[in-house]
């Protein structure tokens, strides 16, 4: 038996990282992997494309339901999806109540003490918008996921956003061995975003592992619930995803201990090319109409 | 051996300075600026106070949570108290404080019941604003006779936001106005228990005075109504000072909180004079007595004779010569009893000296009643006192007495280890490594299950057992087994 692979997918909210990981996924199940994806999101919306369902039933709605997560068997919370993918979902408290941060914690020790990674090939976490908490860095603690891909844009708050992903990594580098296994970036058609995403990969010594274009076949796939994979196995977008998952697998043991750079050197990246002006002192704070005048 | 006030002065600075080599350099530097003498004249005792804990130290010092559950709220009785949160904060302090009082428990009373939400993963996670809620239903049905309800926070209710003063808003509605007080009284907030007590003054202000109807308050007041403001009637206290303000003339009609009730502190704005006995966790909610509803306060010390009649004099003087009459009425009548107790106990307690070491009031409010038995306090410090406590305890300490606040368990035990007192008096974390070292030692904080030592009648009772402390045979019969009998 291979040895067990854990990554995590990261990257600000919106950005795309379940359809980019859902897909990439569909596509190492295609290779013949044996996958188990673990959502770490309240919305519990990352393994929808898999199951051609949303909102199935949550860790810890069921162990809210059943009394404490002890009295939940695996076999409750796993559901089994295209290409036999394996998919729970951590799922949280509605907006505004609780700490999901505990519920990452609590759902990925149950996963692990019931046994849910063995005979696996791969456990791939999905994690939401930002580290904002010592909960959501539970996937990049130690002995979790090894390697970390950050999808990005070539937007500034995504590329803020992974750079704040990266200094969570950092953290826990030294002490539990995670590694940045690199960028994905996500095209959204911004200036340079190419270039941008390159630049930035090399700041935070990790590489642009790829940049997957922007093809409007994803949105139908995903009206249908599914993967590209699935809806149009022959499309080129699928091929993207492939030659993502073939990167990524590829890519073992090949991560980095990443350098986050700070603020000032971020708007220094996107100066150099020419996305934002030098910054004028004297405008900074000002109205458009204050500036008018 | 006794020493003069130069030379102790001196011994104080060499074992300031021995205990601070120790610690690591910034440590002692922190340390350093609690540590001090007392000298005559100066307005404070020197000492820094109310700041952050050094990490690392065995502080002797609780939470903002004791504070409020333990102190302030936990003895008002005819509510029920909810420790919100997972199961130890409520369970390990349960009962803990000697709250005496009256009344039926768990019929229309509450005080040694213990109510918690015992959270679990789950709450966390979902937050614990429905299990309150049902918490508070159960009650409802369970206790009919409660005449109100706090929620005491513990440290993971402000962490996950739950929204307790919306729960409390609805069950109030729900219950037909029914008193239901929200207490933010996390432990993580603050340096101390101190913090606790001014959040649980705060929440009185807010979820108490400023809900009352007045037109639903009854209440008749008389020119002679007087409230016990910080006494939590440990053993006792609050009953035997009550009864030498009745005996003057005066009438109590609230007790805060040691035996108190609901109805008591929603009856105190109506009072004449607030007599304030824990000035440190009950001075918040006086000062805004005295600023929204004109009733001024006093400070009184009833421990020992002494401070007593010194006491009833200062609140006799805010009312009429009926009153200041009673006052050398009840100082008279007791003096009989008083001069008995000292002609008994002083002779065998006489020079013998103490170091004190308690909360916020004790450390300069028992002092008067060790002088009045002859002992001397060489040294003294509070656990959360702030500076204008140390400001009072000018008026309590001789020229040279060593003052350490916030000490640490190294600390104190150097300290007494090498000034070597008759009895040291602190809390039960202490008693038994100073019992080992072969020194006699009284609880401060409980009485060591004994009291009330507040009034004429504790003092008999405080008197005794320092003596019994003090005097028994026991210290002389304990041989280390190591050591041959010379």
């Amino acid at each position: 038996m291979a040895k067990l692979r854990q990554i995590a997918f990261y990257g600000k909210g919106g950005i795309g990282k379940s359809t980019t990981s859902q897909n990439t996924l569909a596509s190492l199940a295609e290779m013949g992997q044996k996958i188990l994806i673990v959502g770490c999101d309240p919305k519990a919306d990352s393994t929808r494309l898999i199951l051609h369902a949303k909102a199935q039933d949550t860790i810890l709605s069921l162990a809210a339901d059943a009394g404490s997560v002890e009295d939940l068997e695996l076999e409750d919370v796993m559901k089994v999806g295209y290409r036999d993918i394996r998919c729970v979902e951590s799922g949280g408290p509605e907006p505004g109540v609780g700490c999901a941060g505990r519920g990452v914690i609590t759902s990925i020790n149950f996963l692990e003490e019931e046994g849910a990674y063995d005979g696996m090939d791969y456990v791939s976490y999905d994690v939401l918008g930002d580290v904002v908490c010592g909960g959501f860095a539970m996937p990049i603690r130690e002995n979790k996921a090894q390697e970390i891909y950050i999808v990005m844009s070539g937007e500034m708050m995504a590329m803020y956003a992974a750079n704040n992903i990266s200094k969570g990594v950092l953290k826990y580098a030294n002490s539990g061995g995670v590694r940045l296994g690199g960028l994905v970036c996500n095209e959204r058609q911004t200036d340079k975003e190419y270039e941008l995403a390159e630049a930035l990969a090399g700041m935070l010594g990790t590489k642009l592992i790829h940049f997957i274009p922007r093809d409007n076949i994803v949105q139908h796939a995903e009206l249908r619930r599914m993967t590209v994979l699935e809806y149009a196995p022959e499309s080129k977008q699928a091929e993207e995803y492939r030659t993502l998952a073939r990167k990524i697998h590829a890519n073992e043991g090949n991560g980095t201990i990443p350098t986050p750079i700070t603020m000032d050197q971020l708007e220094d990246l996107l100066m150099a090319h020419g996305i934002m002006e030098a910054i004028d002192e004297s405008q900074v704070g000002k109205t458009a109409a204050e500036l008018a005048a | 051996m006794s020493l003069t006030v130069e030379e102790t002065k001196a011994r104080n600075k060499e074992l300031i300075e021995e205990v601070l080599k120790a610690y690591p350099e910034k440590t002692a530097k922190r340390r350093a600026k609690h540590l001090n003498t007392h000298e005559e004249g100066k307005s404070d005792c020197n000492v820094k106070s109310n700041i952050k804990s050094v990490p690392g130290v065995m502080t002797i010092r609780g939470c903002a949570y004791a504070g409020s559950k333990g102190v302030v709220w936990g003895p008002i009785k005819d509510m029920i108290h909810i420790s919100h949160g997972p199961v130890g904060c409520g369970q390990y302090s349960w009962a803990a404080r000697r709250n005496y009082y009256i009344g039926t428990t768990g019929i229309d009373t509450f005080v040694t019941m213990q109510f918690t939400s015992d959270f679990q993963e789950k709450d966390i996670v979902f937050g614990g604003d429905k299990k309150l809620e049902k918490i508070m239903d159960e009650i409802q049905v369970l206790f009919p006779l409660n005449k109100g309800i706090t929620v005491q926070s513990e440290c993971p209710i402000g962490l996950i936001g739950d929204d307790i003063e919306a729960v409390s808003k609805k069950k109030t509605k729900e219950y037909n106005g029914h008193t239901i007080v929200p207490v933010r009284c996390e432990g993580f907030r603050g340096v101390s228990q101190s913090l606790g007590h001014h959040i649980a003054n705060d929440a009185v202000r807010d979820w108490v005075f400023d809900k009352m109807d007045p037109d639903k308050n009854k209440f008749e007041s008389t020119p002679y109504d007087v409230a016990i403001i910080g006494d939590y009637n440990i053993g006792g206290d609050a009953w035997s000072s009550r009864i030498l303000l009745e005996e003057m003339g005066l009438r109590v009609i609230a007790q805060w909180s040691g035996d108190g009730s609901i109805a008591e502190l929603e009856n105190t704005p109506k009072a004449k004079l607030n007599v304030l006995h824990c000035y440190r966790s009950m001075n918040y909610i006086s000062r805004h007595m005295e600023e929204k509803y004109g009733v001024p306060w006093v400070e009184y010390n009833f421990f020992g004779p002494s401070k007593i009649a010194a006491s009833l004099r200062e609140i006799a003087s805010h009312f009429d010569d009926k009153i200041k009459e009673g006052a050398e009425r009840v100082i008279a009548k007791y003096k009989a009893l008083t001069d008995a107790v000292i002609a008994k106990y002083r002779p065998r307690l006489e020079g013998k000296t103490v170091m004190l070491f308690v909360g916020g009031l004790r450390p300069r409010h028992v002092i008067g009643a060790y002088e009045d038995l002859g002992m001397n306090v060489v040294g003294t410090g509070y656990e959360f006192g702030h500076n204008d406590d140390y400001q009072r305890t000018t008026h309590y300490v001789k020229d040279g007495t060593l003052i350490y606040d916030d000490v640490t368990g190294f600390e104190f035990e150097k300290f007494v280890e090498k000034i070597q007192p008759d009895l040291v008096g602190s809390g039960i974390k202490e008693k038994y490594v100073f019992q080992k070292m072969g020194v006699p030692f009284r609880q401060m904080h409980s009485w060591d299950y004994s009291g009330p030592y507040h009034g004429y009648d504790g003092f008999g009772i405080f008197a005794r057992d320092m003596d019994m402390a003090i005097n028994s045979p026991v210290w002389s019969l304990s041989k280390a087994p190591w050591k041959k009998a010379a």
